[in-house]
């Protein structure tokens, strides 16, 4: 429990990609089956055992310390599991026990492994894992004891996401053997907890594990962006042209009675679309974009705009009355298998075919088929892409018709030809210092335009988008004209007359209630630094007003 | 006599109306009595000052020699009197040089612990119990929540990062007066013999430390002549927090930030920080050696200085013993 505990410590305070990678590859290779495993599907989330209830866990706090001294503690601390993970065992104090106590050091912390929490607590009903839970506190040292509470408390928010995970795992297993981290999300679903067969493989002390999952993921195809110069070396006649919609891409496959919506990466995110799984009454695999969206009174699907959408992401649980307001649909774009018959090594022209008769047997308020834009010549699509149809679609897909379906971003078959960003001019308000590689420099943004009667108001923050170079020169200019400094965060000289210009490039504009400026935008980054611009040339709030994506 | 007749909180700090003095004051005065050298402790511009002699050097370092006027040097252990009041110096296991005042008068005995950890420390003396009527405590770290874990473990948390991130540069920010030697010095216990970069700030208190017998071994300035390239990869680099958030830290490879501080208990001060591996290591008591003290020095009553009084207070109430809070003001809460 103890390297697992450290792990975790480490893991919430790296903020680097490849730092937690090799914090993850290196406990891998030092730790024993299963414990490794379980830890594995911690971090996954995909492990489920007994869970206990905050309040269960305050109500233990109040029967065994002062609650005036408990109470100071969590306000001071912030989280529950942290703060009981911290104190546990001072209480012995407060009754005037003193030198009695027994030190930390003597307690047989070591001895409890991971894999005997996780398996006792699979035999247990919540109200007996209170009780073994409180054993195991006080086995425990503060870090195992934090660990232990975030595992029970189901909250375990250490920002590694399953595909980070995955790629630790491959990362790991190139250490021994040839991979490829499309290898292990396809298996993904087909293993079982510990993972043994998998990190026997990883080693190359065993063969890949068979396949097993029922309704597997298959790897994703995915396009490389397409330069305007590129194109014109294409031959339109070999290629397909449809709309690039602005959902979230997955594969929805229904096989012997199991259904599952995967995400590009291969998570299962079913539980989220209770309402779509339901309509998935067909034998096969799609390639296709969720979206919200519902029949007009001609029987189409209308699709709502990528807000709608945003209130169905990211949940846990969704209300009923949120699966009424906003349903969830496919729009398909490839059949992958069709039955049992596997077409990924069929040409698109083929899938295509096979797709719009397999769509008509599906539950039409639910699927539909992205259609296909007539393709005669590029200067016909530029022209498309520069009138795009529908608020939700972010540009155009080209596709060769003989391309077969291989997993992963092979050059050449499908390219994404994105809409240009939209672009204003804002003005630099305050810096925040940013973390890791980039703690001395000033590097996280909040720009503003001005409002009517002349002031700034914050519309949005960035942190990319510019070079090393041009870091650095913002971070002088913000070291040379702070105006007020709030612990890691410095407001800047931004006047009419005086100030930096960042010329901010975005996907899109919403009304958003939370925001002062009553608008946020999606994906900002700092396209330009216009040293050349006077601040009151910036933006208006009423200009960017204009741009709201209806 | 009452306690508070002989030894009570002004705004200036803590005041003997007795004798005429004060103990760690934070505004110039004629006659100031000094615990240790932190700078909100140990001001400059009194008068005269009694402290210990490594104190007074620590001062000297800081202020330049003419930080007071008149220097008495009070020996450890050995008491004196001054306007009728016994007063006595005694280690406080805080930093090289610490120690607890004692103020007696009329059989009355105050002591003033002013910052003092329990934990073995070999860059200093460690904490002598004093058995006295009042005890004054800080409380930093005043609360059931800080827990110190083991030194030990702490080193090893930084050694085996080292050594996971051999291309990294691992920035440790330390407080320039105890933290930084004794740091060094836990490091050393732990093995590890490599040159430690240290930052200009660190440099004449680790040299004075030197002196008095702490052995640091090799250590070398982290800072650059301009132009010159170093070689910070796989290396240890101390300096005082600011500057690793300044211009200064960028020529370090992938650097990897720590903190060594008591704070750096709760995740997230260090989260908030941006530190990536916190080092829980404290110059003062954590919560159990707070109330182990107590326990074992049994004063009458205990005043509580800086920090989270109403958590210490509290705890004596539950345990029968007389506490009052002294609200003293001007000593960092954040003093480490």
């Amino acid at each position: 429990m103890e390297s697992f505990a450290h792990l975790l410590d480490r893991l919430v305070l790296t903020p680097s990609r490849n730092g937690k990678i090799r914090l993850l590859v290196d406990y891998f290779a030092r730790t024993p089956d299963p414990d490794r495993g379980y830890a594995l599907a911690a971090i996954t989330r995909d492990l489920d055992v007994a869970s206990v209830k905050p309040a269960m866990l305050r109500g233990l706090m109040n029967e065994r310390m002062d609650e005036v001294l408990f109470k100071l503690s969590y306000d001071y601390v912030g989280d529950l599991a942290e703060t009981i993970a911290l104190v546990w065992d001072s209480e012995q104090r407060t009754a005037g026990q003193g030198h009695d106590v027994q030190p930390a050091s003597d307690k047989s912390a070591a001895d409890l492994s991971l894999t005997q929490i996780v398996e006792t607590l699979n035999t247990l009903g919540k109200t007996e894992a209170m009780g073994q839970v409180s054993n195991w506190l006080d086995q425990l040292d503060a870090s195992g004891r934090y660990a232990l509470l975030k595992l029970v408390t189901g909250g375990m928010r250490i920002g590694v996401s399953a595909r980070l995970a995955k790629q630790a795992l491959s990362e790991f297993g190139k250490r021994y053997i040839k991979i490829d981290i499309i290898e292990i999300e396809e298996l993904w679903h087909g293993l079982e907890i510990p993972y043994e067969d998998l990190f026997a493989w990883l080693e190359g002390k065993a063969d890949k594990p068979s396949h097993l999952a029922a309704a597997p993921f298959r790897p994703a195809m995915l396009a490389n962006a397409l330069a305007d110069s590129d194109m014109r070396k294409l031959d339109p006649d070999h290629y397909a042209a449809e709309w690039k919609w602005d959902g979230i891409r997955v594969q929805v496959t229904s096989e012997g009675g199991t259904r599952r919506i995967y995400s590009r990466t291969g998570d299962d995110i079913s539980r989220s679309f209770p309402d779509l799984v339901e309509a998935m009454d067909f034998e096969g695999s799609l390639d296709g974009e969720l979206l919200v969206g519902r029949p007009n009174n001609t029987g189409e699907i209308e699709i709502g705009s990528f807000s709608d959408l945003q209130q169905r992401l990211n949940r846990k649980t969704v209300s009923k009355k949120l699966l009424v307001t906003h349903p969830v649909v496919v729009r398909t774009y490839d059949l992958l298998a069709d039955e049992t018959t596997n077409l990924r090594d069929q040409s698109f022209e083929m899938r295509r075919g096979q797709l719009e008769a397999f769509a008509k047997r599906l539950d039409p308020t639910r699927f539909d088929i992205s259609p296909l834009i007539p393709l005669t010549n590029w200067d016909d699509l530029a022209q498309l892409r520069e009138n795009l149809p529908h608020p939700v679609i972010e540009g155009v897909m080209i596709k060769r018709w003989d391309s077969i379906y291989v997993p992963g971003r092979p050059k050449g078959p499908w390219f994404k030809w994105k809409k240009d960003p939209m672009l204003i001019d804002a003005v630099l308000m305050y810096a925040q210092r940013g973390h890791g590689k980039r703690s001395s420099y000033y590097s996280d943004y909040t720009f503003g335009v001005w409002t009517e009667d002349d002031a700034l108001v914050p519309v949005g923050k960035a942190y990319f988008g510019f070079t090393d170079e041009e870091l650095k020169q913002i971070d002088k200019f913000v070291r040379d004209n702070t105006v007020e400094r709030f612990g890691p965060v410095r407001s800047v000289k931004a006047q009419r007359d005086f100030g930096l210009v960042l010329e901010i490039a975005f996907e899109g504009i919403q009304r958003s209630k939370r925001h002062k400026s009553g608008v946020a935008m999606r994906f900002p980054r700092i396209s330009r630094l216009r040293w050349d611009k006077p601040p009151h040339e910036a933006d208006s709030l009423t200009s960017i007003e204009s741009l709201l994506t209806p | 006599m009452r306690p508070d007749q002989l030894l009570h909180p002004t705004p200036k700090g803590l005041y003997c109306p007795v004798s005429d003095f004060y103990i760690d004051p934070v505004q110039p005065v004629d006659r100031a009595l000094i615990t240790h050298g932190h700078a909100d402790h140990a001001r400059s511009g009194h008068h005269s000052v009694w402290a210990t002699e490594q104190t007074l050097d620590i001062m000297a370092i800081r202020y330049g020699e003419e930080f007071c006027s008149e220097r008495h040097v009070a020996n450890l252990r050995e008491t004196f009197v001054l306007n009728g009041v016994t007063i006595g110096f005694w280690p406080a296991g805080h930093v090289l040089g610490s120690a607890q005042i004692l103020v007696e008068h009329q059989g009355l005995r105050i002591v003033a612990s002013g910052d003092y950890k329990r934990r073995r420390d070999p860059s200093c003396l460690s904490f002598e119990p004093v058995p006295c009527d009042v005890f004054i405590t800080e409380a930093t770290f005043a609360l059931p929540v800080f827990r110190h874990p083991d030194d030990v473990g702490e080193i090893q948390k930084l050694l085996s990062s080292v050594q996971q991130f051999p291309e990294s540069a691992h920035l440790v920010g330390v407080y320039a007066l105890g933290k930084a030697q004794r740091l060094i010095s836990l490091i050393r216990e732990a093995g590890h013999n490599k040159t430690i970069f240290i930052h200009g700030a660190l440099k004449k208190l680790c040299d004075y430390y030197e002196t008095q017998g702490v052995e640091l071994g090799p250590l070398s300035s982290a800072t650059l002549a301009k132009g010159e390239k170093g070689d910070f990869a796989g290396s240890i680099v101390m300096g005082p927090p600011s500057a690793f958030t300044d211009k200064w830290a960028r020529r370090f490879p992938d650097p990897i930030i720590c903190f060594a501080s008591g704070w750096m208990q709760v995740r997230q001060r260090a989260r908030q920080r941006g530190v990536e591996l916190p080092l829980i290591l404290s110059d003062h008591c954590d919560w159990d050696e707070l109330l182990d003290t107590i326990l074992e020095i049994k004063p009458r009553e205990v005043w509580v200085t800086h920090g989270r009084d109403d958590a210490l207070v509290r705890w004596c109430e539950l345990n029968q013993i007389k506490a009052r809070p002294l609200h003293l003001v001007g000593y960092e809460d954040e003093s480490e």
